[in-house]
This record gives structure tokens, sequence and C-alpha cells, in this order.
């Protein structure tokens, strides 16, 4: 494996968050019944022209914006000519020679920590096409043209990632990005996020990329790395054994997880792209342009790298809590809650035993069943010793379960911590003579029965004791050094 | 009698309420009746629908409403979508096709009140100078049975001319307005590319095409182009400037006018069509007007430029007629394909497929730059040639046509032959421009036609220049034997 080194590059289609439809006045939301959201511009009817809309171009050049793009004074649309049942003109409008966001690039958090830097060639505008139902129709396919001119931001990489790890950064840090815009619901199920990737392979240290194969509609995270390692593997071996790679678009299927041959080269589409002459030159102005930039929000890396200034996190806590904004939003309230010096407290909380109740539950933040103000009070608890964090864990578990407040249920069920030095130094005392002969084993040495005692200590509390003064109280008592050891009987 | 009246007279009739916009319907419907068959000019007749609009213009007038085109007849070109009304485009493609809407011409001119008496025929889907690509049969001029009236708008032109309706509306994508006009000796304005919308206008070349109206003077042309022009949120293409009122515009005097006459456009011209060309220039210059003598050298180059251009659009426009959604779809299809193929294969007509084959020709990937960005870079240029010589001149003048109409049959065969026929028209469509033409004479009992061409956005000057020359004239007052 290590002589060869992987070349990917990835494009992404954004279905853009606008009410209507790229060129018509038809809804977009989803799981409408067939053909119900098709007028007459997504049915093709004759005569019928296309006219751009607005909030779509003012998404796509709200992305150019957040990757640092060039966004073109003037760009094209074009007709991509090819007969198929979905596509009602019989051509797509899409952008060609020139699209409306140039060259820009994000930076992606890699494993070990590296940051690295990848390209992105353009963005541009384009209609998605229906769909054909094969489902229940006998000797027929049915069509629906509800998606039919939904719009899509096609978001070209450079062949800049170098493992599927990589590539799914990259995609992971555009689904971010796309997200915080608000231009894209990042959906994956529904399709409103997915994939295609050039994979290809090279000698190390070669200058010339390898012949690549298109792996198309790969539509989750898992599916794209899935898919590109099957796919390098395949290169290899194909290599290897004396074969060439043939450019061709494959297939992935998640089932067999494997990629197979879609259509070669030579048997691809002459697309015949013209300008479309029913679209005038897209003409953008500065004012406008100031305008979309005016309505950016903080971007992931700003708010990532004022997490770790101002909250003391490493860039890893940093880039999970600003990995969307509305994480970034609820970690903000709890911090504003609880207080800045506790940051750190609040971090761990959210990223561990928040994130794995929602995990477990399959939800977003935006549906957590403990809100961010009940989740500081419960914090505030953990910070004024009131409970330790052994019991907050309960607590937390109950608040989910049961929806009440941390104090509601430390009161119910006397979970207080116990503080009094006297009353842990009396149940130590119980414990102590419960137990002579792990007594006598850790005074002779056996160092690791300590944390027998603390179970046992904790077991006759209910957990309550403070467990910063039990350590300290039990160890004194352990040693004997102070106060008359219990008799051994 | 009735249809020898213009427009203007028709409206002043209707608006002292002397004649009802019922009676007026009446009359032309029983012309079409009468009269149509020999021509084949109206394709379908919407009687009932017309004489049900008209009663609604009636009651409209008789509540005091006045208005230019309030409960006028016209006839609609088959390309022009027409609510709950068929609109074959002249194919067999759209034989079956009702449409569920109306084109933006359509409704303005519904709501100004304007009766649609039927739809006209045309060469299928606006390709042809002849008339004679239609499915439904070739039209016959009026002035000579045996003579084609021009295409693509042939059936409007027809129609004007032998008095079936006041006015027709057209399309010209090459000259698709002026060129029948001129055979069959009427008016016909071909504006600005985008000043009408093209909005449910069946689209043939759309960077070329573009509405507009057939009628027996220049005059009744302004009236009617006033409510079909302006902007529409519909077309992209179409441009939000305010409409001059080009009725009220048409006495601006032409002393001082420049007209430029186009010296390619007389190279090889017949001696009698020629002579024809220089008296009417002689009618404008005892007006006041100035002539004097432009070139426009790319011009020449304007008929192969069109042949790239124009199938390219169309072989992408013509796409969308599929056999699965509307129109023509074969017997039994065995697969995609073959409904694709079968769909298509009966669907267009021979002239029709020659230039989507064209068109995906210069489209396809090796050839794409040597015709398709070739032809675009020379339209640049003969753009620049009109702007030029507009620097010089208020407005161009030639002749519309090569010749006066000619046999059906003689050049159909011939599509090159026939190609040449648009010579002197194309090159308004290349570079955008509005043109009129205006009859200026007869040559062997055939009505011959004078075109002004003229800078972006000069309908009113052109209308004006064609209107004081038809005062001074009396050639757009003939009628066709037989259709008095």
């Amino acid at each position: 494996m290590s002589d060869w080194e992987v070349v990917i590059g990835l494009e992404i289609h954004a279905q853009l968050a606008t009410r209507s439809k790229i060129f018509s006045g038809s809804p977009t939301a989803y799981g409408a019944p067939p053909n119900t959201q098709a007028d007459l511009v997504d049915l093709a009817y004759p005569g019928v022209l296309p006219v751009l809309n607005g909030e779509a171009l003012r998404m796509a050049v709200k992305f150019g914006l957040a990757i640092n793009a060039q966004i073109a004074p003037r760009s094209i649309f074009a007709r991509k000519n090819y007969f198929y049942p979905d596509l009602p003109k019989g051509y797509q409008i899409s952008q060609y020679e020139q699209p409306v966001v140039g060259k820009g690039a994000i930076t992606v958090l890699l494993d070990d920590g590296t940051v690295k830097t990848i390209g992105v060639t353009r963005a541009h505008l384009e209609e998605d096409a229906g769909k054909s139902l094969h489902e229940g129709l006998a000797n027929a396919s049915g069509i629906d043209l509800n998606r039919a001119g939904t719009p899509l931001l096609e978001i070209v990489s450079e062949p800049d990632m170098r493992s599927a790890k990589e590539a799914v950064a990259y995609m992971k840090k555009i689904h971010t990005l796309v997200r915080y815009l608000e231009i894209c619901d990042g959906n994956m199920q529904e399709g409103s996020f997915r994939c295609d990737a050039n994979v290809s392979v090279r000698p190390r240290g070669a200058a010339k990329f390898g012949t690549r194969a298109e792996i198309k509609n790969l539509n989750s995270f898992r599916f794209v790395e899935k898919a590109i390692h099957y796919e390098v593997a395949r290169q290899i071996e194909l290599i290897e054994g004396g074969g060439k790679v043939v450019q061709e678009t494959r297939l992935y299927d998640s089932d067999k997880n494997e990629t197979r041959s879609m259509r070669s080269k030579e048997e691809a589409n002459d697309y015949r792209y013209f300008p479309d002459p029913d679209l005038l030159p897209l003409e953008i102005e500065e004012g406008f342009i100031a305008s979309v930039r005016a309505t950016l929000p903080e971007l992931p890396d700003e708010k990532a790298s004022r997490f770790a200034r101002d909250f003391a996190l490493s860039a890893y806590d940093a880039g999970v809590l600003s990995a969307s904004r509305e994480m970034g939003g609820y970690f903000e309230a709890v911090v504003a809650a609880l207080g800045q010096p506790h940051a750190k407290l609040a971090a761990n909380w959210v990223m561990g035993d928040l994130s794995g109740m929602l995990n477990r539950d399959n939800l977003e933040i935006g549906g957590s069943r403990i809100s961010a103000e009940a989740l500081a009070a419960l914090l505030e608890r953990i910070v004024d010793a009131t409970i330790s964090g052994k019991i907050a864990k309960e607590v937390f578990e109950s608040m989910w379960s049961e929806g009440k407040s941390a104090d509601a249920i430390i009161d119910e069920r006397g979970l207080e911590q116990i503080t009094d030095s006297g009353a842990i130094e009396r149940v130590i005392d119980q414990v102590m003579a419960a137990n002579p002969k792990q007594l006598a084993d850790y005074r002779s040495g056996k160092d690791k029965l300590f944390g027998f005692f603390v179970g046992q200590v904790m077991k006759a509390t209910g957990g309550k004791a403070n467990p910063a003064q039990l350590n300290e109280l039990l160890k004194t008592k352990l040693s004997g050094a102070q106060a008359a050891p219990a008799r051994l009987s | 009698m009735l249809h020898d009246l213009s427009i203007g007279e028709l409206a002043d009739r209707l608006a002292a309420r002397e004649l009802s916009s019922v009676e007026l319907t009446r009359h032309f419907l029983a012309r079409i009746e009468r009269l149509n068959p020999g021509l084949n000019a109206v394709i379908t007749v919407t009687a009932a629908e017309a004489l049900a609009a008209a009663a609604r213009a009636d009651a409209r007038l008789a509540a005091g409403e006045r208005a230019p085109l309030l409960g006028i007849p016209l006839i609609h070109k088959d390309i022009f979508c027409t609510d709950g009304v068929r609109t074959s485009c002249g194919s067999r493609m759209l034989d079956n096709f009702i449409a569920p809407y109306d084109a933006t011409v359509v409704a303005k001119l519904k709501a100004a009140g304007m009766v649609m008496l039927g739809k006209a025929n045309m060469d299928e889907f606006a390709m042809g100078s002849s008339n004679e690509t239609s499915f439904y049969g070739p039209v016959r001029n009026p002035w000579d049975p045996t003579k084609v009236p021009g295409g693509s708008s042939g059936g409007s032109a027809a129609a004007s001319a032998a008095r079936l309706a006041p006015c027709s509306t057209g399309t010209d994508t090459g000259g698709s307005i002026r060129q029948p006009a001129a055979l069959t000796g009427i008016t016909g304005v071909k504006p600005t590319y985008g000043r009408v919308s093209r909005y449910g206008m069946i689209a043939f070349a759309s960077s070329l095409d573009q509405a507009g109206v057939l009628a027996r003077s220049a005059a009744d042309a302004a009236t009617v182009l006033k409510v079909m022009a302006g902007f529409d949120p519909k077309d992209s293409t179409s441009v939000d400037a305010p409409v001059p009122d080009y009725p009220a515009l048409l006495n601006a005097p032409l002393k001082g006018l420049k007209i430029g006459l186009l010296r390619e456009f007389f190279d090889g011209l017949e001696p009698r069509n020629a002579k024809l060309i220089r008296d009417a220039l002689a009618v404008f210059t005892s007006l006041g007007a100035e002539t004097l003598e432009v070139s426009l050298p790319h011009l020449p180059m304007s008929v192969p430029t069109y042949y790239v251009v124009a199938p390219a659009e169309c072989s992408s426009n013509l796409s969308r007629f599929d056999g699965v959604r509307y129109g023509y779809r074969c017997e039994s299809p065995k697969d995609l394909t073959d409904l694709y193929e079968r769909s298509r294969g009966e669907g267009f007509g021979a002239e029709v497929k020659r230039r989507i084959m064209t068109g995906t020709y210069v489209l396809s990937a090796g050839y794409f730059d040597a015709y398709y960005l070739k032809a675009q870079r020379v339209r640049r240029l003969i753009t620049d040639d009109f702007r030029a010589a507009f620097e010089k001149v208020d407005l161009l003048a030639g002749p519309t046509t090569p010749t006066p109409a000619f046999a059906i049959g003689a050049k159909i065969d011939d599509p090159v032959t026939m190609y040449l026929n648009d010579i002197y028209t194309i090159g308004a469509n290349l570079a955008g421009l509005p043109g009129v033409s205006t009859p200026c004479g007869f040559v062997d009992g055939l009505p011959l036609g004078l075109q002004l061409i003229g800078p972006h956005f000069a309908e009113a000057k052109l209308l004006g220049a064609a209107h004081q020359y038809q005062l001074a004239s009396a050639w757009h007052t003939h009628r066709p034997r037989g259709y008095e």
C-alpha cells in the first residue's frame, strides 16, 4: 500500500435551501406526492422560460465569500444537453465555462492534529433533475418531477486529498459550512447533500496523476470512506496485476460494498454545452457582494479559534464544539450561565455526556431534552460541591429521562453530598473495622487497596461522600497517623 | 366594406356604437369561412370563443370603456400558446397539444379587448421561408394561389393581406414577419430583441426570436405593437424600458432623417426590383430625408452565421418534444430509445429534422469552436457593422427580399436556395435590431417590400418613417383580387 499514493477530488452537490425552485416558482419541499410541485416551467411546456431565483444566487455568493473565493463579476448559464425522462427540457441548465464562484479554499483538521488546506476549484449553480420511479409499476416507469429544478450548488474540489479520511474530513467541513451559512439543510438521507468522488492512485513520488474513476452519488460520510477504500484497493490490485485503470464512471453499491462500472469515457455523452440564450449573462455588482458579505455569520474556523482562545480549549475541543452553529450556540449558552472559568467543565459535559445521549437517541443538538440553562444549573452543583461529578452523571440521566431540574432531582433523592468530615470519618471507621484483613494488607504495603476502601465508603454513603474530602480523610485514617486505631478483635 | 377599414376607423365605429364587436367578429368569421379554403391561412378557427370575447368587448364598450383595440379581431400565429386552444406550431408533434396557458403577448392583447378569431398556419416550428414546411400544408398567396406567401408567418401574412382579420401576430427569427409581409403586400414589424415578451411563444432560436405584428398599415401596426410591447418578468431577456406611444409618434417629420442605403443589399438585385426600392427612397427624399450609401462589410456572412446559430439553439430547444409529457407519441414503443426515436422521427417534418441535425453537429465536441464559436464571433462583427452604420445614419433601407413571391414547390427541395431568400432580413435578427417591411410596388403583379432597419428600440422612428411613406404612396392600399 505504501508504494502508492491516493489522489482524491470531490464534487459535492448541495441543495440550496430556497423556498422555490431555481428557475420557477414551484416549492422545493421534500416528500410531496409525485408531480405536485412541478409547474409548467418544471414540466418544460412549450413556450415557457426560466427566470433565475435571486435567493439561489445570493446563497451561492455567500458560499463563495465563506471560502474566500472570487465571485465572478460575470458568469454564464449553459445548457447541458442529453435525453432522459427525468430531464424534461432535454437539457439541464448549469454553469460550464464561467461559474459564479471561482477558486477558494478551506482547511481541515486531521486526526494527527495537523491542519490541511484543500483547494476548491469552483462552485456553480445548476438545477436538479427529477426522479424515475420503477417500483410498483408493471412494464412501465414513472416520473416524479417534484425535484426537477431544485437549486443545487456544485462544489468542485482540487485533487488535494490523499486518503479517504481526508476526503471525509473535507466533506464534513463543507457540510458544516453550508449549514452555518444556512444555505443547505445538509440532510443526506433526503439527498440534500451528496457527492461524487474522483479517485486515482499513482506510485509515490510520481509527478503525473493516475487515471481516475468517478464514483457517483455517495450520500453518506461512511459510504464516501468505504467506497474510496474499495476503489483504491481495486485500482492498486488492477495495476499490480499488470492491468490499467480506465477512465470511467462507477457506481457504489453500499449493500455489497463495491463499486461497479456504469459507463466508460467512450460511452460518455457529448453534452453539447452552450450558453443558455434564455438567460442573460449573470452580472454581479460589488454592491450585491457587499450586501451578501454583511449577512455572513461567524464561520466555523473563526468560532473555533475564538473558543480556543477565550475558553482555553484545545484545538480539537474547539473544533468539535463549533461543528455546527447550534452546537456552538448551546455550548456558549452553558458557559454564559456557568461562568467563563468553568468553560472546560462545560466543554467536557457537552462533548461527553450530552453528545453521548444525543447520539443514543439520534437527536441533533436542537432536539436536546436538556436545555443549555438546565445543564448549566446541574454543573453549578458540581462547582459548588453540592454533588460529585459521579452523582452528577446520575442526575443528568434522570434529567434527560424525566425532564426535571437538577435541583429537584438532588432534593427528591437526597443526593446532596456529605461534606461533614465527622460524618465521613465515622463511616471510614466502620469500614476499617469491618475489613481488618484488607486494612492489615494495606498497611503492609498493598497501596492498591486504597481504591477498595474508597469504594466501600462510597457504597456505605450512597456515593454522596465528597470525593476530595474522602480521599484526604481516608489517607490519614488508613495510615493510622492520627486518632486511635480501632481495636483489632 | 368593414374589412377595408383600418384599426383606427374600426375603433371609432365601435366607440360610436355604430358597430358592435360581435358584428365585426361575425363579418370576419364569415370571410374566413368563405375565403380560407383557398388560402389555408387559418388552421384553427375559434368562432365560439371569438363571439364570446366580442360580446365581452361590447359589454365593456357599453359600459363606456374606450381603448384602441377594444373589440378589434385578430389572428394569432399558431406559435403563441393560447389557453384551452390547440397550439400546434405547424407541427404534427403538437397537433394534439391544447395549451394550458396564454402567452404574454396573447394575454396582453386579450386584456386590451382584442378578439382572437383563430390561429394562423405557419412553417413547422417557424422553420421555413415559404410556409411549405407546415404539417397542415402550404398557405397560398392571396395575390396568386400558385405562389408562396413567404414564411414562417405565412398564414398570418396571407390572412391579413386577404382581410380575414384586421391584423395578425407573427414571429421573426430570420425574417419571418418582414419577408411574408413583403410577399403579401402588407406591413410587418419585427421589434428590437427584448422589446416584446417571448413567454409562451414556442421557441425556435431563443436569441433571435421576436414577436411582432402584421397589419395593413404602419399606423395599425403601431397601435397593436404599443400593447404587445413591454417588460415581462417571466422572460429574462425582455428589456425593462418604457414603451413609447408609437401611434402618437407617427407624425414626426422626416426632414433631416438620414437613411443609409445598404450597398450589400443592392449587389446583384434584379433591376426591376432595385428600381422599386430606389423609387421608394425617392419618396423619402421628397419628404425631406437624406439618403446616403453605407456598407456593412460582414453582412454577406449573415446567412451562414444564422444557419449555425439558429439550428444550434433549435436542436436544444426542441429536445423537450420527446413524447413523454405532451404532444405526439408513437404507437406502442418498445423501450425508451424507441419512444424517443419514433416519436421524434414521426412527429417532426424534414426541415425541422435537418436543422436539429445541423444544430447538433455544430455543438458537438470537436466542431463547437469551428462552427458555433466562430458564428458567434461573426455575429458580433455584424452587430458592430450595424452599430458603426448607425453612427452615420438614423435608419438603413433596402429590399426586404431579393424577389417577389416564388412558386409553391420551386425551392422546397433546395434548402440553400430557400435559405438565401432571407439574405436581407437575417442581419437585423443577428444584431437584435428592429425592422419594418412596407409595400413599395409590384413586379409582375406581385408585391415587393421595402425594408427599414433601425437601431435598438427605434421602433417609433421606423414606424413613423413607414407611416409617412404610406401617406405619400398608395402601395399598401392595393387589394388582392378576389379578396376585395
